[in-house]
């Protein structure tokens, strides 16, 4: 009930916050409309980050508690993460054809990293699908989350290590944060929409999180139940073979 | 395409995405709990 009530705010919160980046908040001189790009776009992107966050931290707590809660969490991680991370992708793609002229550059360092994130969480997902064992395929992921998650930091540093079409980063500056450069009215649709996609993240992150542990005790209820009818066919050979002896 | 069309696109796919991802976990759920009660087992919400 709890979460229904959650889910219902964060689709009022999605809702304000988009008409608000849509339709009140004036559009930039320089970029003009496709500047509200940026709302969805970077609040995509932050979703991501906290999500493979989720995933390496839950992962790492498996592996020294090895609690399967634990594994449970780490996949509703990933599977958020890549989906807001193929968000974050299209929205940088329908914001720098119009302002950099290009969908696309692969000599860009943002871009090309935050591809390879999405492929190495695509890869953690994948692998998943190759135990039926719970431990093991938990384990398995943990380790996998932990190294995928050495991406995070690079896609987020990568455009101050290195140069390239995208600009500096939108968070992660104190002073930017302290004295934004953008006028107040665009930084307050940011936060709000930000506010938005948190509010829809822990609810995805609970639904998926939930489906995980019930698809995970019917994998056991299946397990227990392949195990009770080999058991059954083993007696039942027994028996017909005795008579034999 | 002009400006408006790409912020079109932009918001459109990625609301639109996180309403059909809603509803194909909702779908998902639903599936898994009905299968959790056949099953008969304590399977119900988990904490």
């Amino acid at each position: 009930m709890k979460t229904r009530v959650l889910g219902f705010v964060a689709l009022i919160a999605v809702i304000g916050a988009s008409v608000n980046g849509l339709f009140v908040v004036p559009a930039d001189l320089n970029q003009g409309d496709a500047q509200r790009i940026m709302y969805v776009h970077v609040a995509s992107a932050w979703i991501a980050y906290a999500s493979f966050g989720v995933t390496a931290l839950a992962g790492l707590g498996y592996l020294i508690w090895r609690d399967l809660r634990l594994d449970a969490l780490a996949l509703a991680g990933a599977e958020v993460g890549v989906i807001f991370t193929a968000f974050a992708i299209w929205g940088g793609m329908m914001w720098g054809r119009p302002v950099w002229g290009v969908y696309w550059q692969w000599e860009d360092p943002r871009l090309t990293t935050t591809a390879l994130l999405l492929a190495l969480y695509i890869g953690y997902l994948l692998l998943r699908r190759l135990t039926d064992d719970p431990a093991r395929r938990a384990a398995r992921a943990a380790v996998v989350g932990l190294i995928a998650a050495v991406d995070i930091p690079i896609v987020h540093f990568s455009v101050i290590w290195w140069r390239g079409l995208h600009q500096g980063p939108t968070f992660g500056d104190p002073a930017k944060v302290l004295n934004p450069s953008a006028p107040l009215q665009f930084v307050l649709a940011l936060l709000a929409m930000l506010a938005a996609f948190t509010l829809v993240w822990v609810y995805l992150l609970i639904r998926r999180y939930q489906l995980a542990r019930i698809e995970w005790r019917l994998e056991e209820a299946a397990r227990r139940g392949r195990i009770a009818a080999a058991r059954g066919s083993a007696l039942g050979a027994a028996s017909v073979e005795e008579p034999a002896r | 395409m002009t400006a408006v069309g790409f912020v079109i696109a932009a918001y459109g796919v990625i609301l639109g995405g996180i309403c059909l991802y809603v509803a194909y976990l909702l779908r998902r759920l639903g599936i898994a709990r009905d299968a959790s009660r056949r099953v008969g087992g304590d399977l119900d919400e988990a904490p």
